[in-house]
């Protein structure tokens, strides 16, 4: 029997607006899932054009659990999402010409074309880039919460990790620091069941990955991360418990890949019939039949919403496009930082 | 002028930074109650608390990783491995993570790591070993190795404002034995400049670290031979005083490099070649490298004796190019 508490789903507008979301608020939610997966969408049509150098990686199934989260963080709260939370950024207000500009290698993208795909953040929005070692960046969010601790400050720091990087060591020594130390740190297991062809039986041994949260002394929480609703109420009573000193909290929210690891792979290990019964509960599907179930989503809104975001797309495209490819004398610029690179508020 | 242990001298050092910034904090293995395995930070926790002296779980990617995160937060954290070696735990999050923030997403990430170092004290395969070629090859990296008491007090503040993530090698059988005076106030020493530590004329001898003193000593020696050689310090690996070593080179024609890492691919080898590329025209005789073998540091005190340069094969090197 798992050890970790399974997350009830949300249920009435009622339930949703205790836990702090207005109907404005949940058409933005809806808004930010269907940019996500638009974003991504079109990053294939990119990558097919060959638009797109290397590789491209994608989070579709896991929109919930990355809007989810995302929305209940605080302005101040920091996180590391990796390459399936797509969501965090667009959540946090990374403007999607840029995440386009990024995957075509421009010199508007926020690595200027040093780095490529999700490998990417905006420092002013409170996101750490991530590196390819994905369970790298939990030790880094956990300084960022350590930061929090020394200077006191109501600050929460969230770090993404999917169920193939918990069997990394940097995975137990972040949840051991910041257990022991009682960090206002949330980890968050994007759960998607395949880490690139590996199913979890061979990565993890205990029923959950929530359940190691015990080990380390604090909460562990399963959620079924196709469900927006159920997502952010678990991530925000996380967060706020955190920022209140509780200490940290482990989600795992649970979805399927549904696609291969990166666009070469056509994930033919995974069962056909996995796909099926997964792609029934299509996180932004679910959500949509809710939002008309619930809070009178009526087809005017939506259409409304759909050309609103298509607009954005085909915006974005033309104008990442536009943006030119970086300079190659400027190859080793930015190496070193310099003094000034410290002149910032809260370098000071 | 006070006079304090090189031990003494990165204390003060860390001791004048913490009073001066309350962003800079240390944590580690043991750094807080037990003062650190070689005491640098006794009574720190004392004076500035449990949360800017932080007692650390046996993680070294926890530590690492945490400073990084931390520094992206403002702070100016100072990490002790309790030896170098286990730096290796460490790899991934000065590799991967802290070296590449700043040239791929523009954020700097201003850590210290401070490595004891070195061996001659029968520390054996994993308490003795001399990382510094490692990191000085990653870009992105700063690698500091301070010789003598006011240089370590004076580059470890440099390391600390830097804004970059540093490497401070500091060599552990010099911790107590050598003792010289060093500035009361706070000062710093820029990364990248080379200390002469005599001056001579007929060869360039450069090194870091305890080597100083024994090519130092091996220099004594041959000069009753009448032969002159020039020490450069270079103090600091990543980056490192070209200019200074190429400057000497041109004066004296004859060049010997000093270090007490291993041989292959250690960080002589890239001065050697930037002497040949750089200086081929001054030279008189093929530039010599005096290193350890390439062997793991051994424990027994015959072996070690024969792993790590000794004074007499650094007379023997000299000797070679005086001769040619």
């Amino acid at each position: 029997m798992a050890i970790a508490r399974e997350a009830e789903p949300v249920g009435s507008l009622k339930e949703v607006r205790e836990a702090g979301l207005d109907r404005e608020d949940l058409l933005t939610v809806y808004r930010n899932m269907l940019v996500t997966r638009g974003v991504e969408e079109r990053g294939h049509i990119l990558y097919r054009q060959g638009k797109i150098p290397g590789s491209f990686y994608t989070g579709r199934g896991n929109e919930a659990g990355s809007v989810g989260v995302a929305t209940a963080m605080g302005p101040n709260d920091v996180g590391t999402p990796l390459h399936r939370d797509m969501g965090v950024h667009i959540t946090r207000g990374v403007e999607p010409w840029r995440i386009f500009a990024q995957y075509m290698g421009r010199a508007d993208g926020p690595t200027k074309g040093r780095d490529g795909n999700v490998h990417m953040a905006d420092g002013r929005l409170g996101l750490i880039a991530m590196v390819s070692h994905l369970p790298a960046m939990l030790p880094v969010a956990v300084g960022c919460a350590l930061a929090f601790r020394i200077r006191e400050e109501k600050r929460v720091a969230v770090g993404w990790f999917g169920e193939g990087a918990s069997a990394r060591g940097d995975c137990h020594e972040a949840m051991t620091l910041a257990g022991t130390r009682r960090l206002p740190m949330v980890f968050v297991c994007d759960n998607n069941q395949w880490a690139y062809s590996t199913p979890t039986h061979l990565e993890y041994a205990s029923e959950t990955v929530a359940d190691r949260a015990q080990a380390y002394g604090f909460e562990g929480v399963v959620v079924d991360g196709t469900d927006v609703l159920a997502v952010y109420r678990e991530a925000r009573r996380a967060i706020e418990k955190a920022r209140e000193g509780g200490g940290p909290t482990l989600i795992e929210c649970l979805t399927l890949r549904m696609e291969g690891h990166a666009v070469h792979d056509d994930a033919f290990y995974v069962p056909k019939e996995m796909f099926e019964e997964w792609a029934k509960r299509d996180p932004i599907e679910r959500f949509r039949s809710w939002l008309k179930d619930n809070a009178d989503l009526t087809d005017e809104e939506e259409d409304e919403i759909a050309l609103e975001i298509k607009k954005i797309m085909n915006d974005a495209m033309k104008r990442a496009d536009d943006s030119p490819l970086p300079d190659p004398s400027t190859v080793t610029e930015g190496v070193y930082a310099t003094p000034e690179d410290l002149d910032t508020p809260h370098h000071k | 002028m006070p006079v304090m242990s090189y031990l003494q001298a990165i204390s003060d050092g860390l001791r004048v930074e913490m009073r001066r910034d309350k962003r800079v904090y240390v944590i580690g293995q043991d750094v807080g109650v037990y003062g650190g395995a070689f005491k640098v930070t006794q009574g720190f926790q004392d004076e500035f608390g449990p949360w800017r002296v932080i007692d650390a779980p046996l993680a070294e990617t926890a530590i690492v990783g945490s400073c990084t995160g931390a520094a992206i937060m403002g702070m100016r954290p100072v990490a002790e491995m309790q030896f170098a070696d286990f730096v290796s735990c460490a790899w991934d999050h000065l590799v991967t993570v802290a070296a590449k923030q700043r040239y791929r997403a523009g954020t700097p990430v201003p850590i210290v790591v401070r490595c004891p170092s070195g061996g001659g004290f029968s520390g054996g395969p994993f308490h003795s070993q001399n990382p510094e070629s490692s990191f000085a090859h990653i870009p992105g990296l700063k690698v500091v190795c301070p010789a003598t008491p006011a240089d370590a007090k004076g580059l470890l503040i440099s390391s600390i404002e830097d804004p970059n993530p540093v490497l401070y090698m500091e060599h552990k059988h010099l911790y107590r034995r050598i003792k010289d005076e060093v500035p009361e106030e706070r000062y710093t020493i820029p990364l990248g400049e080379a200390r002469i530590h005599r001056e001579g004329d007929d060869i360039t001898l450069v090194t870091w670290g305890a080597m100083v003193y024994t090519a130092d000593e091996a220099a004594t020696q041959v000069e009753a031979e009448g032969i002159s050689v020039e020490l450069i310090d270079l103090r600091t690996v990543a980056p490192w005083d070209k200019q200074a070593v190429l400057k000497s080179v041109e004066k004296t024609s004859k060049a010997l490099v000093l270090h007490e890492d291993t041989r292959t691919g250690g960080f002589g080898a890239e001065i050697v070649a930037t002497i040949t590329e750089e200086a081929f025209e001054s030279l008189d005789a093929p530039v010599k490298r005096v290193t350890a073998p390439d062997a793991p540091v051994p424990f027994s005190p015959p072996l070690e004796k024969a792993f790590i340069p000794q004074v007499e094969d650094v007379v023997a090197g000299l000797k070679d190019l005086a001769a040619y």
